[in-house]
């Protein structure tokens, strides 16, 4: 399958949303990738309970002419130039289908994942990453009356225990590894913004009666000791209880689930594989969201982590610039120089405390899909010769879990980004380009709409 | 460090592992360094199979010791080396290169290497994802595959155990005359230096006759029991031996792991480490020719790595006649992995004057210089020397 865009967004997120929607209103051929099957990205996928400012977004989105692409997920980039280029996506479907798409503007916003840390038990079965388990509760995971300790860091936990607790699950305690005074910044950042100060609030008043812990980590997730027999069916011990630490006291808190997320990593990869500039991480951009590469422009989470606004403003900004509005993106990047000390305050309160690099037991896995444990990572003279020595980050995740951990625990950056992006069909592989027409061909007659920026 | 040792090795590939090893075990005092970990170059690209070759009678020997050698301590080497004997199925399209078949057959019994002819039912029965309709195959039982960096990792480690000293990351700015010099000012003496740095070699000595020769290879997730054997076609040859430009041939093998890893390419003229993503297809293409289900295969990684080429495709191997205290190992192409061990044997014979297994003079650097090296590299790199 070939499809021909002239601004192609990739993720479905708020800033993927906002970007394909602010692009399309000038009757440009806009179209939207994202491997889900549905739109929302992270945070407003499945709908439930979503703010009205998001429903305005989501309507607005359904209701212009955008193609929307769901299920299909970008695995290389097969060219790019100054005037566009392709893109290789494969269908979520049994027979996998490969399609290339065409684009003569292309705006990344790809989002960002959680970061775990490992700690021992920390791959037990219900230990799981706290928008994970927030995803899947939305998705139909029955909640009511289960204990849910919520550990990690940021504003994120204390979002996933508000909406675990209106589902009905007995949230037992939010552990929030920074400091007080980490946080305190954070604070004052969120008094000029009264829309996110007033959720934030609203979390908090929801999870009342539970314990917000500063300080305050899992040391280990202890399992059943004996497996019950009754249900007979599986020898995979479960989840029993979460041991936690706080300054100089640790005690343990019986459980259902352990909801953990060490905040988040941007999802770079494709920017990457693009050769876009980076910095620290995040992908670096000018004022009008416009990358180091002609022609790729990016919002959201891979840009800076900020939240919902900060994305759905630098969507827009993408998606005016991409469609040649320059003005009008000008006006609106005015505004978000004043999210910066929102993200600024964020980055603070997330940074990790040095002391959790010491939780993981040299018996403890780090890499997941090779099960790489601790031990055998120590003295490991960086990343690559971990990955070349020990299998660390080589499974189907190509270091997408591990990567984030091993970086905090040793300092290891990731290594070069290949195709396929993520695990893809050989035979997605094995086309070649198909034909389809980039830059200045007559079919574009519809493109003559985009200025030159 | 400082003193005076007997042997520098430069380059922990396996290469250099292999030599430092079979230096060390000759008691010559050896230090080994590295501009980066053990096994990061083209050892971490390879395919590591194990195999007897009989491109000319001079590659042949060399692999057949070397496969003997790594048959002879198969029994030491760790799990994480991942050695299995997995044999070499050669498979046949055609009568025609079914007697391309009986002629290797002749050709491996001559230099004492056990082969079996299958037909084509015998091939459908040993792997039953091949397509049908194949001619049949030559079955080379003892060939093997091992994960490349574990191994030179393993060698190294024994070269340390023998008395060997490794040196932290250090990249060599120049080897002469009994003195390295690192990129950061500092110096070694020793008797000999042993150059294997793989494709690097010709950055400590740009007139060696070497070129980087580019390979892509795919990793897939696990699949156990998809095939069984090192699968290469016939036809492979052919690709080893195009020089001219880009190639792609069939050559699949099952990892311990359970994965398939999917090869090879060959391409002259390219620096960086990209995908081509033509070529890419091109060999992927080519293996499904062969195994028409590899398409429902998930692959999980792709990448590049360089084949150090010479120009009659054999290695160079022994003393570098304009420098006295130089020894060159090096120039393995697609077959370093297999022939580490018979180099490390031919390089310690040389220093220490023992009689290798084999002889040396083949793979001597010397024989580059009769005329001008570049002269040679025009004549022999050209189409002309395509035959
Ligand atoms: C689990 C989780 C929960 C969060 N909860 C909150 C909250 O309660 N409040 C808050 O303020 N912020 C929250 N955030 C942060 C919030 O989601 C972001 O601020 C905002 O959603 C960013 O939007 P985005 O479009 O950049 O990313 P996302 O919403 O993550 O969307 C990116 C989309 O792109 C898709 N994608 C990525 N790569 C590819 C590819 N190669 N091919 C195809 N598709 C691709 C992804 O599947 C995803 O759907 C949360 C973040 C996460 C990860
Ligand atoms: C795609 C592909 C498939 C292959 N498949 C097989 C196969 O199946 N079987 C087989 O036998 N062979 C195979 N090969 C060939 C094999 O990988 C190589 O021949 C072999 O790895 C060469 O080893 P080496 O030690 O000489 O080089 P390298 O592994 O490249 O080692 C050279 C070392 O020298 C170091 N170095 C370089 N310059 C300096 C310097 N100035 N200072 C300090 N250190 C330096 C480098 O860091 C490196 O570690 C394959 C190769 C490719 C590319």
């Amino acid at each position: 399958m070939t499809q021909t865009f002239d601004i192609l967004v990739i993720g479905a997120g708020p800033a993927g949303v906002a970007a394909a929607t602010a692009a399309a209103e000038g009757g440009l051929r806009v179209g939207v990738v994202d491997d889900n099957p549905s739109t929302g990205g992270q945070i407003w996928r499945r709908g439930a309970a979503s703010p009205a400012a998001a429903r305005r977004w989501m309507e607005q989105f359904e209701s212009a002419a955008i193609t929307r692409l769901m299920g299909w997920q970008v695995i290389d980039c097969l060219r790019l130039g100054p005037d566009g280029g392709v893109l290789r996506a494969e269908g979520n479907t049994p027979g996998g289908e490969a399609a290339d798409l065409h684009f003569r503007r292309l705006i990344l916003a790809t989002g960002a994942r959680e970061r775990f840390l490992p700690f021992p038990g920390w791959t037990l079965p219900n230990v799981m990453g706290a928008g994970g388990l927030d995803a899947m509760v939305r998705g139909g995971l029955p909640i009511e009356a289960k204990r849910v300790v919520v550990a990690g860091t940021g504003p994120l936990l204390l979002a996933v225990a508000a909406h675990l607790k209106e589902r009905g699950a007995q949230v037992m305690a939010i552990c929030e590894q920074a400091s007080p005074a980490q946080m305190a910044p954070l604070g004052w950042a969120l008094l000029r913004q009264p829309s996110k100060l007033r959720q934030g609030m609203g979390y908090r008043w929801t999870t009342r009666k539970t314990p917000y812990l500063t300080r305050c980590w899992p040391l280990a997730a202890l399992a059943e000791s004996s497996v019950g027999e009754s249900d007979g069916q599986n020898s995979q011990p479960r989840l029993r209880s979460v041991r936690l630490q706080r300054e100089g006291r640790q005690w343990t808190v019986e459980c259902d689930y352990l909801a953990c997320g060490f905040h988040l990593i941007p999802n770079t990869e494709l920017a990457a594989l693009l050769g876009c500039a980076m910095r620290d991480g995040f992908i670096v951009t000018d004022e009008q969201m416009q990358t180091s590469m002609p022609g790729v422009w990016c919002a959201g989470e891979p840009t800076s982590i900020g939240g919902v606004e900060c994305s759905l403003l630098e969507g827009q900004i993408a998606g005016l610039a991409a469609a040649g509005k320059t003005g009008a993106a000008l006006a609106l990047s005015k505004r978000r120089a004043g999210m910066q000390a929102f993200v600024e305050a964020l980055e603070r309160a997330c940074r990790l405390d040095p002391r959790l690099r010491d939780l993981a037991a040299e018996e403890t896995i780090v890499c997941r899909c090779e099960d790489v444990r601790m031990a055998a990572l120590r003295g490991r003279s960086d990343g690559r010769d971990a990955k070349l020595h020990t299998r660390c980050g080589m499974g189907p995740c190509q270091g997408r879990i591990c990567g984030g951990a091993t970086e905090f625990l040793f300092g290891w950056r990731a290594g070069q980004v290949r195709p396929p992006l993520y695990p893809a069909l050989v035979s997605s592989l094995m086309e070649e380009e198909a034909a389809g027409s980039v830059a200045g061909g007559a079919e574009y007659a519809v493109s003559e709409g985009i200025e030159n920026v | 460090m400082t003193g005076h040792a007997d042997v520098i090795v430069i380059g922990a590939g396996i290469v250099g592992s292999a030599c430092a090893r079979a230096c060390a075990a000759q008691g010559l005092k050896t230090l080994v360094l590295d501009a980066a970990g053990v096994g990061g170059g083209a050892t971490a690209a390879g395919m590591g199979h194990i195999v007897v070759m009989d491109d000319s009678p001079a590659q042949l020997a060399l692999t057949r010791r070397s496969q003997q050698l790594w048959e002879g301590i198969s029994a030491e080497l760790p799990a994480d080396v991942e050695f299995e004997r997995r044999g070499t199925l050669w498979v046949a399209v055609d009568e025609e290169e079914m007697h391309e078949v009986r002629r290797k057959q002749a050709v491996y019994a001559a230099a004492g290497v056990r082969t079996e002819v299958l037909d084509a039912r015998a091939v459908a029965g040993a792997e039953p994802e091949l397509r049908p309709g194949l001619a049949g195959a030559l079955l080379a039982p003892a060939d093997a595959v091992l994960y490349p960096p574990a191994a030179a990792a393993w060698l190294l480690q024994q070269a340390v155990s023998l008395g060997a000293e490794r040196l932290g990351p250090q990249r060599v700015a120049a080897a002469a005359r009994g003195e390295v010099r690192m990129e950061d000012g500092s110096k070694l003496c020793a008797r000999w230096i042993v150059n294997a740095c793989g494709v690097g070699a010709t950055q400590l000595l740009p007139e060696l006759p070497i070129r980087k020769r580019r390979g892509h290879l795919v990793i897939t997730d696990r699949y156990p029991g998809f095939v069984h054997h090192q699968l290469v076609e016939l036809g492979y040859l052919k690709s080893a031996h195009a020089v001219a430009d880009e190639s792609a041939a069939f050559n699949v093998q099952p990892r311990q792991t359970g994965q398939i890893l999917i090869g090879s390419s060959r391409e002259f003229g390219a620096e960086d480490t990209e995908i081509n993503r033509s070529l890419l297809a091109a060999m992927l293409r080519r293996a499904e020719i062969y195994l028409p289900r590899i398409g429902r295969l998930r692959a999980i990684r792709a990448w590049t790595g360089f084949r150090a080429a010479t120009p009659d495709k054999l290695p160079l191997i022994g003393p570098w006649p304009e420098d006295g205290s130089l020894m060159l190992a090096t120039g393995h192409e697609g077959l370093g992995i297999t022939t580490s061990l018979a180099t490390g044997e031919l390089v310690a014979a040389e220093i220490t004057g023992i009689r290798p297994g084999i002889a040396a003079e083949p793979y001597l650097p010397a024989r580059f210089l009769n005329g001008s090296p570049a002269a040679s590299e025009q004549l022999l790199f050209g189409e002309a020397a395509y035959d």
